[in-house]
């Protein structure tokens, strides 16, 4: 099952050049891009782990494609995403988010529903990659 | 065949805005002649590279990785942010900033500190150019241990690998940076353009300083400008002589001078003739020109 996470996780996965014109653009918005890898992609998994220092200085998107591949090197297991940052007084949150790599397989997730009193159902997401390894051999 | 590809020569050229910068650094950069030069090559390369592309023809990024060599206050920083701009107009570099470092800014403090600071810097630089003063500072031969062979390595990688992302300019004082290429033969055989900057002859220094003075909105009255001429002259002979530099540290001294005279002769009104008008007073009063003629 493909993951879909973040800004445009339904569209056809972006091109090294899209995640570039993207990265662009968030650098012209001001905003500081950050890379973020992690082999638990739960949707209430928020904090990813970082990959290096959110890149504040940064002026050209090649900085952040160099890491970007620097860290599928490392982590080619794992989901990576690009986060922007908007440091501006009255934002100081992310702007935007999105993937800009995967694993080879997404097994996908596990519905539990454990029933409770009455007819109460309650549903808890595992997911399949992550169910009994620990992390770093999950993907 | 040859009649349309110079007509394409000359509107690109004119759709550049080449023409402009390159008046622009003939204003507004006195003397200079081997730089200015070596800047309308380089320009005139990027050009016809891309002219090439456009029909077709192969063309490669050429490497523009350059080393400004001179004496102090010879204008390597102040042509190195205009490479910058034109690097930018001709398309070569994608956003024109400049950063500018020297040794401290590249190299760490212990073990396993420079590497990611050195790419730090770097990364902070793509997509622009990246301007390393006095880069001799990186190679310590006294100390092999010295963390900046460190930087030095994988500043190689970066502008042999990654051309079409940045521009690096090295800028030192010739000797020491001949010293510093011929410890580091990787860097000179890496680096495309050495170009040169004279030192300044008297009447350009003159110039300068007239265009210095012009932009903070003060002038030489006729006897002010012939006692600079003067002081200039006295001060050329001496050592530690900077250029431009002195130029605008001796200027700065006559505003200083300039300010006190009008404050002792408080009693009259004072036009705005007065208040920018540099009189022989406030130059002659050099200690320069007293050693002169002491």
């Amino acid at each position: 099952m493909r993951l879909t996470q973040g800004t445009f996780s339904f569209l056809p996965d972006l091109t090294d050049e899209q995640v570039r014109a993207q990265i662009a653009y968030c650098l012209a918005q001001g905003w500081a891009v950050n890379v973020e890898y992690t082999d638990d992609p739960h949707p209430r998994n928020t904090y990813w782990e970082m990959w290096g220092l959110p890149m504040f200085e940064l002026r050209d998107a090649a900085g952040a494609m160099h890491e970007i591949a620097e860290c599928r090197k490392v982590f080619g297991n794992c989901y990576i995403r690009i986060s922007a940052f908007d440091a501006r007084h009255g934002w100081e949150s992310l702007r935007l988010s999105f993937l800009v790599h995967r694993p080879p397989e997404e097994p996908g997730f596990f519905l539990d529903r454990s029933e409770a009193e009455g007819r109460v159902v309650r549903y808890t997401l595992r997911p399949y990659a992550a169910a009994s390894r620990p992390m770093g051999e999950r993907y | 065949m040859k009649a349309p590809a110079a007509v394409d020569l000359a509107r690109s050229f004119e759709e550049s805005g080449l023409g402009e910068v390159l008046a622009q650094l003939d204003r507004d950069l006195v003397g200079l002649r081997p730089v200015k030069a070596r800047i309308r090559e380089i320009a005139a390369l990027l050009l016809v590279d891309r002219l090439r592309g456009g029909l077709g023809l192969t063309s490669r990024a050429p490497t523009l990785h350059m080393s400004f060599t001179g004496n102090p206050g010879t204008g390597k920083t102040t042509v190195a942010l205009r490479m910058a701009e034109i690097l930018h107009r001709l398309g070569y570099i994608r956003s024109g900033h400049l950063v500018s470092v020297t040794r401290d800014d590249l190299v760490g403090q212990y073990i396993g500190h420079t590497a990611p600071k050195t790419k730090e810097i770097l990364k902070r630089a793509m997509g622009g150019v990246l301007f390393i003063d006095e880069a001799y500072y990186l190679h310590r031969p006294e100390n092999e241990r010295d963390y900046g062979q460190e930087s030095i390595e994988i500043l190689l990688q970066v502008m042999e690998n990654r051309r079409e992302d940045l521009v690096v300019i090295l800028a030192g004082y010739a000797d020491r940076m001949e010293r510093f290429f011929a410890s580091n033969p990787g860097f000179r055989s890496r680096i495309a353009h050495h170009i040169e900057f004279p030192d300044y002859a008297a009447e350009e220094l003159m110039a300068i300083a007239q265009a210095m003075l012009a932009e903070q909105g003060y002038r030489f009255s006729a006897a002010g400008r012939d006692a600079f001429a003067r002081y200039l002259g006295a001060r050329m002979r001496q050592p530690n002589f900077a250029n431009a530099r002195s130029v605008r540290n001796a200027l700065d001294r006559a505003r200083l001078r300039h300010a006190v005279r009008l404050f002792e002769t408080r009693g009259r009104a004072l036009t705005a003739e007065d208040l920018s008008t540099l009189e022989p007073p406030e130059i002659l009063a050099s200690r320069v020109l007293a050693a002169e003629a002491g």
